[in-house]
């Protein structure tokens, strides 16, 4: 999730914050301004902005890592498959087996990535469990023409360097063939070097690799604090619900929606403190957090409204 | 306290249709556009602007982080949806077949000639050379033995036995490995030809000179023992698709390499996304051109053995290609 730009505080002139606490958050700020570099906007048809996160160099890797061993299993096993067959038809037929073979061979192997991107959902099996997909740059229709291209490419990607690297012979040779790795390597190593995270064949094609991660949408927080007899109960006063801002709230969020009890019982007792809230009757820490949670972000929503991002909880204005 | 939040209940009141959306688009990815309902396929585009303004209304009054990820996966999906591909792989290829691919041949004859220049080149060299000086036959191909034996130490009569089928020769079973081993290695060297081109095409050029070179090297052999007429029919009966087809490879490599190197008046990423779009509907056509000419060399070569048929295949899969490539069509333009 891309934020809006962090309005920097001035950290030093105020003694409430400690050194450690001024540095996790210039961490924090670091690791989310290294996010947004790979958010790029896309404005549809209709004037909203979509915005796509780009595939990391690490995700993709591990999508052709899935796909190459696919791709192997495919080819092995139908060689297996055929010889089988073949054998007990008739000996003759072992060649028309393995020039049966060796087509499918060549269109596994180069045809394999181009007929799942071609398709609806753009990704190969890889990309799809990564929750990757291809589309084009321009965020117009990813044309089949651009699907050729970045698979037709891939000979260069991959199979060059791997071809330099099997090489060798003599003296001579040995040096031509790292000479070759390091020129080819280029190739392989191109999506490292440059912003979009654009492979060789990205780039001839006019396309990207974006995130596209299924998301599910789970129930609302504060409707489970929105009951009158609970809601009644906890009466927090505005210092307390301006005792955090955006950043906690998000952070209160996943705790709500993820954690284990314990995780939840610990940072309950720190809100605890920090407002000064005494227990009441019956309180227990999931309705407390969740109450506290629909009060924060209530009111940070009304500040909202009225043009004021409470970032986090050292933005006092 | 107990009034609900704004941010909810806008939630609240529009949940159900994006869970409606959701499920359409579940559907399509899974099944294709095929298994919606013209109920559903209507509901489409109104739930997808409404998901979208969804998104924006969101992303400035909620600070529910879930629902603004939730949306923004669904806006993503959808848009891919509504403004993804429709047309079927079937209806591709024949627009592929109709109209992109000579369309794109046609456009690139200055890279075709620049490639056909190069492979020929590689080709005059080695065949001029070589009837000079079979020496340079060993140059070229070094001690090992390529082809099959068919070298300058070869005698007449063995070097005629290649060019025909004997009767009871071969097998069908091993014609057809050998051309769908050709086949293999031809369509992978086509590949290379187009991807090396990204390197401003340099790599291209040199491939298409050494194979050139080879095919010319073969050529003078069989000329040197006075044999030229009959290895002509002999390669040409498949190798008028086959040499086609290389020479167009290369093209597509120039095309890219080209436009990375010459981007002209547009930007380096933009003129190469261009040129890559038109060159790979080429190698592409090369790969269906080189299973053609692996079908008429493994079949067509083995049981043709007359040269005159030989030649009358040649010419006329050289006048089919030029007029499929080069003959205006009418039709949309692209």
């Amino acid at each position: 999730m891309s934020k809006p730009p962090v309005k920097p505080v001035d950290t030093s002139r105020r003694p409430g914050i400690s050194m450690e606490a001024a540095v996790q958050r210039r961490a924090r700020l670091a690791e989310e301004m290294r996010a947004a570099k790979t958010v790029r906007r896309l404005v549809t048809p209709e004037g909203a902005a979509i915005q796509l996160k780009l595939g990391s160099a690490s995700e993709r890797a591990g999508a052709f890592m899935i796909d190459i061993s696919i791709q192997w299993a495919i080819v092995i096993a139908t060689f297996i498959g055929l010889n089988y067959i073949a054998s007990a038809l008739n000996p003759g037929s072992a060649n028309v087996a393995f020039a049966f073979w060796l087509v499918f061979f060549f269109f596994v192997r180069n045809f394999y990535y181009i007929f799942f991107e071609i398709g609806q959902r753009a990704a190969t099996p890889g990309k799809r469990v990564l929750g990757l997909r291809v589309a084009a740059r321009d965020g117009g229709r990813l044309t089949a023409n651009s699907v050729l291209a970045r698979n037709f490419i891939r000979e260069i990607e991959i199979g060059l360097p791997f071809q330099f690297a099997l090489m060798g012979g003599d003296q001579f040779g040995a040096w031509m063939a790292l000479f070759g790795l390091v020129w080819s390597g280029v190739f392989l190593l191109f999506p490292i070097f440059n912003k979009d995270k654009m492979r060789v064949g990205d780039l001839i094609a006019g396309t990207w690799v974006i995130k596209a991660p299924k998301a599910k949408l789970m129930p609302d927080i504060t409707s489970a604090a929105a009951q009158p007899e609970t809601s009644s109960r906890f009466a927090f006063t505005p210092a307390q619900t301006g005792a955090y801002g955006i950043h906690e709230l998000h952070v209160l969020e996943d705790v709500l929606r993820q954690s284990t009890p314990e995780i939840k019982a610990q940072v309950a007792s720190r809100i605890r403190a920090k407002i000064n809230w005494t227990r009441i009757e019956g309180e227990t820490d999931l309705v407390f957090l969740e109450t506290y949670y629909a009060a924060l972000r209530r009111r940070l929503e009304q500040r909202i409204l009225l043009g004021d991002r409470k970032t986090d909880k050292y933005d006092l204005r | 306290m107990s009034e609900l939040l704004k941010s909810y209940r806008f939630r609240e009141e529009r949940q159900a249709d994006w869970q409606r959306l959701d499920l359409i688009l579940t559907k399509a990815e899974n099944g294709g556009v095929k298994t919606l309902s013209d109920e559903q396929m209507l509901a489409l585009p109104r739930l997808y602007r409404q998901a979208v303004s969804s998104l924006s209304v969101a992303r400035s009054i909620s600070l529910d982080q879930n629902v603004i990820n939730y949306l923004e996966s669904l806006c993503t999906r959808s848009y891919f949806f509504v403004y993804g591909a429709r047309t079927t792989l079937g209806e591709r290829m024949m627009q592929f077949l109709r109209r992109d691919w000579s369309a794109a041949v046609s456009k690139s004859v200055w890279t075709t000639l620049l490639s056909a220049f190069f492979f020929f080149g590689g080709w005059a060299l080695a065949f001029f050379l070589c009837l000079q000086d079979m020496d340079w036959f060993w140059t070229f191909h070094g001690p090992a033995n390529f082809f099959d034996g068919r070298n300058p130490d070869a005698t007449v009569e063995y070097l005629r036995s290649t060019i025909y089928t004997q009767p009871g020769e071969a097998e069908d079973g091993q014609l057809t490995a050998f051309s769908s081993f050709l086949f293999n290695n031809n369509a992978q060297i086509a590949l290379f030809a187009f991807a090396l081109g990204f390197a401003f095409g340099i790599p291209t050029a040199w491939l298409l000179v050494y194979n050139g070179v080879m095919i010319g090297s073969l050529y003078a052999v069989f000329w040197d023992k006075g044999l030229g007429y009959e290895f002509t029919g002999w390669l040409m009966i498949h190798g008028v698709t086959e040499l086609f087809a290389i020479v167009l490879a290369g093209a597509a490599g120039f095309i890219i390499g080209g436009a990375v190197a010459f981007p002209g008046g547009r930007t380096r990423l933009a003129s190469a996304r261009v040129a890559g779009q038109r060159a790979a509907t080429i190698a592409m056509g090369c790969v269906v051109m080189l299973i053609i000419a692996a079908l008429l060399e493994g079949f067509g070569r083995q049981l043709i053995n007359s040269d005159t048929v030989r030649y009358a295949v040649a010419g006329s899969t050289l006048v089919l290609w030029l007029v499929y490539f080069y003959v205006p069509r009418k039709g949309p333009a692209e």
